[in-house]
């Protein structure tokens, strides 16, 4: 990528200890999925989501009754143009984890992106989702987020 | 009334997108064929069997989209069959003796091709990308399609074209949240938006994914990402004979039975218009001959819950005596639907 990082300064934050809090059984299924999808690497740094603050544990909501999954990320600035690369990543990795009849809905967290309603709007349009995993360059940049460095986070 | 399973059919192994029925089959003792097309990126001719009245797979048509392949389009004739794919490419086949050879491929959208359509006639095509534009292809022989306009006005991707069924007037719709219409107006011998439908006029606010005609031309249905599903209606569907264009004007708006993104509309030429959303549902809506004045003038037929386990991305009405429904869903399944009552 020629262009300079859109947050070449992020505040990063210490990985949380991985205990389950509680015996209900949908906190330890939300907790386990945030442990699951906290590690992806954010596109632009040797960091993981949640040390970014782009995920925490509050992010994830599971309805097992209806099958739907709600997970709500902050970017790290306004302007982020890797939200939706995010969003991507945040798919893919759900869909390894979760039956295929989940529905999932991913959106930036209220006023944490300055076009709130157009990323939203992309990252939940299956037609564009399912061509953007097409694209060659697209794929890699979400299988690096996923994949690499998985050990050294 | 129920809407009973026929059969579900398996063989696509990704997500199904859109199924297409050939216009030239279903009467005069000829079996009923539809071509599906999916994220596997082939294309698969189904063909009923009189006896059993079952579907079978007949051909795979693969190897020459290199990328999903989201629409597909009979032509009239049910002859030539269009597939628009993402690889940008528009592939036009045709059945010689049960084989299907691409005849040709229509280049120039900049990315993903989401649509084709033939009009009426079968002289004319469209497609539609997400480089924002409609372009219209007209039929030579020999297989020629030469780019006759290239339509620009949408702010965002479009998701589908579809002619009117008399009259040589294109619609498009896209993830703008708009609805245009196309047309030749004559003089001038070049295409031009006639009509935008958009949300200070009651339109869609969220992508417009799909639109379908009544048979008589006169009434469209529309479907959105806003949860809703419209109904349009107009005077005067010609545009032709010195009369200028007639607009179309929202008759309706059909609110709260979907709680997901509704994809795909078709009215069957009884009147019936058939929904597939998002949450897994089919639903059926007629006319409401009961409506209060100013009341909603369609009403809820009846209600699938988990016609396919997975998204419901397409449905349309067969042709033929006795039409039956065939839906196309993310589970990677096409089903046959007959309606008893």
């Amino acid at each position: 990528m020629t262009l300079g990082l859109i947050n070449a300064n992020p505040v990063v934050h210490a990985k949380k200890e991985r205990i389950a809090r509680s015996e209900d059984s949908h906190a330890i299924l939300d907790f386990a999925l945030t442990n699951f999808v906290r590690d992806i690497r954010d596109p632009e740094h040797p960091y993981s989501l949640e040390q970014l603050s782009v995920l925490s544990e509050e992010s994830i909501t599971v309805d097992d009754k209806l099958g739907r999954i709600l997970i709500t990320f902050t970017p790290t600035v306004q302007h982020c143009s890797m939200a939706t690369v995010i969003g991507l990543c945040l798919r893919v990795k759900l869909k390894h984890y979760f039956p295929p009849h989940y529905k999932v809905d991913i959106k930036v967290s209220p006023g944490s992106h300055a076009d709130e309603e157009s990323v939203n709007k992309q990252l939940n349009d299956k037609e564009r989702v399912a061509a953007a995993m097409e694209n060659p360059n697209l794929r890699q940049l979400v299988d690096e987020c996923l994949y690499s460095d998985e050990n050294e986070l | 009334m129920e809407l009973k399973e026929i059969q579900r059919l398996e063989g696509h192994t990704d997500r199904v997108w859109s199924l297409d029925w050939n216009p030239a089959t279903g009467h005069a003792g000829i079996p009923l064929v539809f071509a599906s097309c999916s994220g596997d990126k082939t294309v698969r001719i189904w063909e009923q069997n009189l006896s059993s009245g079952l579907w079978a797979c007949k051909a795979v048509l693969e190897e020459t989209h290199i990328r999903t392949v989201r629409s597909c389009a009979w032509s009239p004739s049910g002859k030539l069959l269009a597939t628009a794919s993402f690889d940008g490419t528009t592939a036009i086949w045709e059945n010689v003796g049960g084989d299907f050879e691409c005849v040709s491929t229509l280049e120039g959208h900049e990315n993903e091709v989401k649509s084709v359509c033939w009009n009426a006639s079968g002289t004319l095509l469209a497609t539609c990308g997400r480089d924002k534009s409609v372009w219209i292809w007209e039929v030579l022989p020999g297989n020629e399609f030469e780019c006759v306009s290239v339509l620009q006005g949408h702010a965002q991707d479009v998701k589908m074209v579809k002619w009117h069924p008399t009259e040589d007037i294109l619609f498009s719709c896209s993830f703008d949240n708009s609805i245009k219409v196309w047309a030749d107006e004559g003089d001038s011998e070049d295409w031009g938006c006639v009509q935008t439908l958009r949300e200070p006029n009651n339109g869609h606010t969220s992508t417009v994914w799909a639109l379908s005609f009544n048979a008589s031309g006169d009434k469209m249905v529309s479907c959105s990402d806003d949860l809703t599903v419209k109904v349009w209606g107009t005077e005067n569907v010609g545009i032709q004979s010195g009369g200028g264009f007639a607009p179309w004007r929202h008759i309706c708006t059909l609110t709260g039975y979907h709680d997901r993104t509704v994809f795909s509309v078709h009215w069957s030429r009884e009147g019936i218009f058939a929904s597939g959303a998002a949450d897994n549902a089919i639903r059926l809506f007629v006319d409401d001959n009961e409506s209060q004045v100013g009341g909603p003038q369609y009403k809820l037929l009846l209600k699938k819950e988990q016609a396919h386990d997975m998204d419901v991305n397409f449905v349309q009405w067969s042709p033929g005596e006795k039409p039956m429904l065939a839906s196309a869903s993310d589970d990677g399944t096409i089903k046959v639907w007959e309606l008893i009552s």
